[in-house]
């Protein structure tokens, strides 16, 4: 509340600047329309920036950090009956004094005698501190705001380049958001780093990568030591991998074929329908796919396996009729195939977008040659959009190895290593599914598995990105 | 609506008009057209031409931006097919032959009849398969050793063979916008056609590479019935041993290119001849 009021009367400020610092540049030019370096909004702008913006900055990081510092500054001293408490306890104990202190709800934990007595001399600390940094930081911001308001419009002079420095200031609000981009990232591989690290020093790298056997739930029991082979990732990489080639084998021929047929063949009133209709399917919701995947095409895959089966038994290949007889509702087809159908309007779309980007000269420099539609196609149009093209299918591909909620309902969750499209599999993201949601405790290899699978998963999919670009790059050094 | 008539001439007595259809002989006829006429939608761009271009020479089209020259050739190796809203009557004679009949296939049409743009457009292909293309996709070479045959002679008559011998196998798109252009041209020359449309084919080039392949176009006259539109007086007064004159979609007049520079009939290609429009 107090932060936004002050930021609010920060903008008054600011905006007080911005009027000074025009009309003390306005003044300045003494009614000649060419005499200053810059239009006048440009010199209020300049003032306003230096009377607002790091105030606002110091305000900012204040509600953000200030929180943690008063934690800080409350548990450097720790009172002896408070130190006889296990840690967790400690905590609760610290949080309580900053909620009473605060006028929030406490926890239900009654506090008597000498933890009583701690309780409430930290309760009068909190008090304390929370104002001091309070009234701290207002103190800094109100100085801050009167002082780059002072550095600022003395520099207002008629030969001052306002214009030149209000453009800076907005380079650098544009590389500030560019350096958020690029240091969340940073942040997420860091944590992701920082917690398979824990997760490495419970199971060895090599029997996580190298293993063949996943079965986390016996590793969760308290009486029982993480086993060592229960953290083989080998086969729910093996999954993934298997259903997004299903995927592909469905999304990249279809995919493409339709982008060629609406850019190429397509007359105008076919294209305007069939375009958006595609483009509808991009928006129906993954977990509307993964019913569809379990509730129809399973069932129908499986009743169409099992009446193959059933014709098969008796003859010559009785042992596969048998096993077809027995194919399950989950299979790793059904999930692969409605998941191609789901990525069919993400490649087709962008293809189609890449196959229009090829330029018409050179369609009319091989229909003046005497090729047909077909030959122009794919002896000049899908060679030219093919860099695009092959971008397209590997955004394709980490779709597919990212997805989760297809594969969750139509694939089943047992690990199991097979290349058998008839058989349930499961995958790295389903698996991080399974072991992060309800309530976990983040200490045990279970939960910090997770970690070690999104890790792997990320290295995973950055190589494969990396080895596009560098075909797309040879191939654009090629034809550019 | 007719092409200027004599008796235009008669109600306005002012303008000189010359009458198209009276052109003056030309040896061997090889394409001829009739009352063609060509729409883009509701819009039409070209009015009732007619006319006669010789084999063996080249013919150049004339005219200001938009009189509709480009159009005409696009009409003779029928790439307006391409167009979905474009509409063409009339007929196009080759050797006799009509070529906007439905029996006709464009595709073999255009094997007969070479284009070259305004643009030098390579395909994002090697040197080599830039200029196999046609051959390959008209069955021309038996073996690898004809068809490297073919692509070798159809560098050397685009004057391109010194230059690229020794990298046939780099990309086409690495050459200079010239060397492109003569690619181009080596591409088409190499389904041995019997007519080369040109569509401005210097206008994106340099003094030199326009140098370069007026000479070249020289050079093929002798094998090759040669169209070509040209924004340049100079370059049609060059390379051209005909000359039709465009003007707001009609023909205005054709004849050797010595006697439309000369003296000319119409008094609109004075006009624009001497620059006075255009």
């Amino acid at each position: 509340m107090l932060t936004w009021l002050s930021l609010l009367f920060l903008a008054l400020f600011s905006s007080a600047a911005f009027m000074l610092g025009k009309r003390r540049a306005v003044a300045r030019a003494g009614g000649g329309k060419r005499v200053l370096h810059s239009l006048p909004g440009y010199y209020g702008s300049y003032a306003a920036l230096w009377a607002g913006v790091p105030a606002a900055l110091l305000l900012l990081m204040a509600a953000m950090f200030g929180g943690q510092v008063e934690d800080a500054m409350l548990q450097a001293q720790r009172p002896a009956a408070v130190q006889a408490l296990e840690i967790d306890r400690q905590d609760v104990f610290f949080s309580d004094a900053r909620a009473i202190a605060q006028g929030a709800a406490p926890s239900e934990i009654a506090y008597e005698g000498e933890l009583k007595a701690a309780l409430d001399v930290k309760v009068a600390e909190a008090r304390r501190i929370s104002a001091l940094i309070r009234y701290s930081v207002l103190g800094l911001a109100a100085v801050l705001a009167l002082a780059g308001f002072l550095l600022a419009f003395p520099r207002l002079s008629t030969d001052f380049r306002a214009r030149n420095k209000v453009e800076g200031w907005v380079g650098g609000l544009l590389m500030a958001c560019s350096i958020a981009a690029v240091l969340t990232t940073l942040g997420i591989v860091l944590s992701l780093v920082w917690e398979s690290w824990r997760f490495f020093q419970s199971v060895s790298p090599l029997s996580f990568l190298l293993g063949t056997e996943w079965s986390p739930q016996i590793a969760m029991r308290s009486d029982q030591v993480a086993a060592e082979g229960a953290f083989g990732a080998v086969p729910l990489f093996a999954g993934t991998f298997l259903i997004m080639l299903i995927a592909m084998a469905v999304a990249a021929p279809v995919g493409l074929y339709s982008a060629i047929y609406l850019s190429e063949y397509a007359n105008r009133p076919v294209r305007a329908t069939i375009k958006p209709l595609l483009e509808i399917l991009a928006g129906v919701p993954t977990v509307v796919y993964g019913f569809f995947a379990a509730l129809t095409v399973g069932p129908l895959f499986r009743a169409g396996f099992n009446s193959l089966g059933a014709q098969l038994v008796g003859g010559p290949l009785d042992g596969i009729g048998q096993y077809l007889m027995q194919v399950q509702n989950q299979m790793a087809l059904v999930a692969g195939v409605v998941m191609g159908i789901m990525l069919i309007p993400f490649v087709s779309s962008l293809s189609d977008d890449i196959i229009n980007a090829v330029p018409q000269s050179l369609r009319d420099g091989s229909y003046a040659m005497g090729a047909t539609k077909s030959e122009t196609v794919k002896k000049v149009v899908l060679p030219a959009a093919l860099p695009g093209i092959m971008a397209a299918m590997l955004l394709a591909v980490s779709r597919a190895v990212g997805e989760t909620m297809i594969v969750t309902m139509a694939a089943g969750l047992q690990a199991k290593l097979t290349a058998n499209p008839l058989d349930t599999v499961t995958t790295v993201t389903v698996q991080i599914v399974t072991l992060l949601t309800g309530d976990q405790e983040f200490d045990s290899p279970k939960t910090l598995a997770a970690f070690g699978l999104g890790l792997t998963l990320f290295v995973v999919t950055l190589g494969l990105n990396i080895i596009a670009l560098r075909i797309v790059q040879k191939y654009r050094e090629q034809y550019d | 609506m007719p092409p200027a008539s004599p008796d235009d001439s008669v109600s306005a007595p002012v303008i000189r008009t010359a009458a198209p259809q009276a052109q003056p002989p030309i040896g061997e006829i090889k394409i001829r057209a009739k009352d063609v006429n060509v729409f883009y939608g509701d819009k039409q761009a070209l009015f009732d031409v007619n006319i006669d271009i010789a084999a063996k020479s080249v013919t150049a089209f004339i005219g200001p931006s938009g009189c509709g020259k480009s159009t005409f050739l696009r009409c003779i190796n029928r790439m307006n097919d391409t167009i979905p809203t474009a509409k063409v009557s009339g007929s196009i004679e080759i050797d006799g032959n009509d070529v906007n009949l439905k029996s006709v296939d464009p595709v073999v049409l255009r094997s007969r009849v070479g284009m070259v743009f305004q643009k030098p457009n390579p395909f994002p292909k090697t040197i080599f398969e830039n200029v196999a293309y046609g051959p390959r996709i008209h069955g021309l070479a038996t073996g690898k050793a004809e068809l490297e045959a073919i692509v070798e002679s159809s560098l050397k008559k685009a004057g391109l063979w010194n230059e690229v011998a020794d990298r046939l196998h780099q990309p086409g798109t690495g050459l200079s916008g010239g060397q492109q252009q003569r690619l181009v041209i080596a591409r088409a020359i190499a389904v041995g056609p019997e007519v080369i449309l040109m569509d401005e084919p210097c206008s994106a080039l340099d003094p030199i590479a326009t140098a370069k392949i007026e000479e070249l176009i020289d050079e093929l006259r002798s094998q090759f019935c040669i169209v070509i539109v040209t924004h340049s007086m100079a370059q049609a007064a060059r390379v051209s041993q005909r000359t039709a004159f465009f003007h707001l979609g009609k023909l205005v007049e054709a004849g050797t290119t010595e006697e439309m520079f000369t003296n000319p009939r119409d008094t609109r290609t004075q006009d624009y001849i001497t620059g006075r429009f255009g």
